[in-house]
């Protein structure tokens, strides 16, 4: 019946091991193998989509292995909240590669950049397809695997392997809460099928623990403090994949899996809380962190990160569908923004923003797509940013979250503030650095996809917003969500300041009127904020360097103690062989009378045994 | 009748003669007389104890004709090994022949 839902898993893996074979005889053509799979992938989730709008749901499930009374199974499982994934999986990930022809053009290893892609894709459509949370694991350590090759995707570069190496161990400390999670919801539940786990009734206390846990997970995934520190740094892998990886799909798998497991969440107020709480710190401080980044890419990495915790604030708050409609706006808009600060950079040959300046002029298009990117991220009015955020803050004023509302509040204003920034410096004003000075338009092939997305990041808000009657949320809620009235106070305030954010960073970067110097540098709070809070210096005291301390240990002890006692075992044999050659003499002679004194005692040994007198 | 354990002290005798030589000698072919004394006593036991406890059969003394016509070819080939050894060495003083030394 609906087996065309694994065709659309498949066809990335099937495209994976085309180009892993063929990769590099293909070259640059690899890009065509890819992206055809991811084509298909996308038209059949689109199918997927109406099948599920017309109120179908589907599940496939076979037993994959049992060991005793413990059934691992496999299957898909087709539900609202997969479909929307879907969507937004194969549609960023089609657009990507198709911008990553012109932007990777020219890379030794191509064939490979797209193999990556594919079998990424094919982790992430996986992931939001199982029906269990074993499979949903697997996938989930899937698209960490192809985040790590392709944050690493430029290996040569030491920054780049670090950067990888420091994304997988991270989000690493994370997964082993989910494991944990996942063992203590198998040893209370007795399965890990979703649709039995959601049935079950658990003490407040149990799913708590189990909800924390696996929000561990979504911590270490989606990078929300305190294990945000891999995402800035993960800006070493290509644009593209920062564009699909680290902002659109893989970070939001975290809130997915939030989203997924939110019966178990919900029976818990103290993990609800927890996640508005984890939500809203990151949110607010990741955006005061990106006021100071001179870094295009890093801006909106810290950007990805306090959106990200917007997401986790609504599903904290309980507006579950306002979360997930803020993945589904900010996986096109954040895209947006990273591929076309991708073009700047192909243009620029850098990522500083100082190194940028006037590109408004030379790159029409670039600056026009990623004004508008900074637009719905900012939350200009009636932009698709402005609808999700908005309905994030009106979960939280709704629910009675004062603190959590304000905040957000506050955060919308910096995150209009450091966009605009980013926006006014290098698209307006003069040239700086010698390359800004003769920059030309991207290709068509990276130029479209920026179009296609300038057009979702504009419209794609009003699916869910009340001019439709809120129509993404009743649909992700099975139309059970109450078509609540706009509030046109929180609407307002949101507004107002995303208009004021925009309006301040015009003041001080699109003007004269304000003097350079009017922020000192020996400012207190500006020192904590250019260095990030010191959460690296953090880590690396308190972390990185007892690790060391005790590998260096370990190392002295593996030197000294485990080496010692296999060198000194032949040390040993070696003195044994030095005296025992002596007894090589090359006599003939010699060697029969061993013989003799071998026999004799041979004898004396079998008559002693066989008791012969 | 001589009893069976003369005949075995004898061959006793001989073997440790046959041994002695073998162990002590330096000429190889004096080595190699010496092995043919000790097949011989051998032989003797062989031809004693066929007489004592088989003697209506002659196995023994059959055995002991084989062993003979087998030490003949050993000592052809032994003497073979010998000239050889000579040609190389010009010598078959077997104190000579250590190249196998550690």
């Amino acid at each position: 019946m609906n087996y065309y839902l694994a065709l659309i898993v498949l066809l990335p893996v099937l495209s994976f091991i085309t180009l892993l074979i063929f990769g590099k005889r293909m070259g640059e053509k690899s890009s065509y193998v890819s992206i055809a799979a991811v084509l298909a992938g996308f038209a059949l989730s689109i199918k997927a989509l109406l099948y599920v709008m017309d109120g179908g749901h589907a599940k496939i499930a076979f037993t994959w292995l049992s060991i005793g009374n413990f059934d691992v199974t496999f299957g898909l499982l087709l539900d609202e909240l997969t479909a929307v994934m879907l969507v937004v999986v194969t549609l960023v990930s089609a657009l990507v590669q198709i911008f990553s022809i012109g932007y990777m053009h020219g890379d030794k290893r191509i064939g490979w950049f797209f193999a990556s892609l594919s079998m990424f894709t094919a982790s992430m459509l996986l992931l939001v397809l199982s029906p269990n949370f074993i499979q949903m694991y697997i996938a989930w350590e899937g698209v960490g695997l192809f985040s790590y090759l392709l944050i690493g995707f430029w290996f040569e570069k030491k920054s780049a392997s670090d950067a990888a190496k420091k994304a997988f161990l991270v989000t690493r400390v994370g997964d082993l809460g989910f494991v944990i999670g996942l063992i203590l919801l198998y040893v209370t539940a007795g399965t890990l099928d979703m649709d039995k786990v959601f049935a079950m009734q658990f003490a407040p206390v149990v799913a708590g623990t189990i909800s924390i846990l696996i929000f561990f997970g979504a911590i270490g995934k989606s990078a929300q403090f305190p294990l945000h520190v891999w995402l800035p740094d993960a800006m070493e892998g290509p644009t593209p994949v920062s564009a699909l990886i680290h902002a659109a799909t893989m970070v939001a798998a975290g809130v997915f899996l939030v989203a997924r497991a939110y019966p178990l969440f919900e029976q818990s107020p103290a993990a609800m809380q927890f996640v508005a709480v984890i939500g809203t710190i990151t949110a607010f401080m990741a955006a005061t962190i990106a006021l100071t980044i001179t870094d295009i890419k890093r801006v909106l990495a810290y950007s990805t990160v306090s959106q990200l915790g917007y997401m986790m604030m609504g599903l904290g708050v309980g507006a579950y569908a306002a979360g997930m409609f803020h993945l589904f706006t900010h996986a096109f808009f954040k895209a947006l923004l990273f591929l076309s600060a991708g073009s700047v950079i192909h243009a620029v040959h850098s990522q500083e923003i100082f190194d940028m300046g006037g590109l408004g002029r030379k790159m029409k298009i670039t600056a026009i797509t990623f004004t508008i990117g900074g637009l719905a991220l900012a939350g200009f009015p009636f932009l698709s940013g402005f609808w999700s955020k908005d309905e994030i803050l009106l979960g939280a004023y709704q629910s009675g979250h004062m603190a959590i509302f304000w905040i957000g509040l506050l955060t919308a204003l910096l995150t209009a503030f450091y966009i605009f920034r980013v926006v006014f410096i290098v698209f307006l004003g003069k040239p700086r650095g010698h390359h800004s000075e003769h920059v030309q338009e991207s290709p068509a092939v990276m130029s479209v996809p920026l179009i296609i997305f300038g057009a979702l990041a504009l419209s794609a808000g009003l699916i869910g917003s009340p001019l439709t009657g809120n129509a993404f949320q009743s649909f992700l809620t099975g139309g059970h969500g109450a078509e609540h009235h706009p509030d046109y106070m929180v609407m307002g305030l949101s507004g107002a300041v995303a208009l004021l954010g925009i309006f301040a960073a015009w003041l001080r970067y699109g003007t004269r009127l304000l003097p350079a110097n009017i922020i000192s540098k020996d400012n207190l709070i500006y020192k904590l904020l250019v260095n990030k809070y010191y959460v690296d210096e953090f880590y690396y005291k308190y972390l990185v360097k007892p690790t060391h301390a005790i590998a260096q240990f370990a190392y002295t002890f593996d030197q000294r103690v485990i080496d010692g006692i296999v060198n000194g075992v032949a040390w040993i044999t070696v003195r044994f062989g030095i005296g025992l050659k002596r007894i090589q003499t090359g006599y003939v002679q010699g060697y029969a009378l061993y013989m003799l004194v071998g026999l004799i005692i041979l004898i004396i040994w079998s008559c002693r045994v066989l008791g012969l007198q | 009748m001589i009893p069976l354990s003369y005949y075995l002290t004898l061959s006793a005798i001989l073997f440790g003669i046959g041994l002695i030589g073998v162990l002590l000698r330096k000429n190889a072919i004096a080595i190699l007389f010496s092995v043919e004394i000790m097949l011989n006593s051998a032989n003797l036991n062989l031809v004693a104890f066929s007489k004592y406890i088989t003697p209506s059969q002659a196995s023994g003394q059959m055995f002991a004709l084989f062993v003979m016509a087998i030490a003949a070819a050993e000592v052809a080939v032994g003497l073979a090994i010998i000239l050889m050894i000579y040609r190389n060495m010009q010598s078959i003083d077997l104190d000579k022949l250590n190249i196998f030394k550690w």
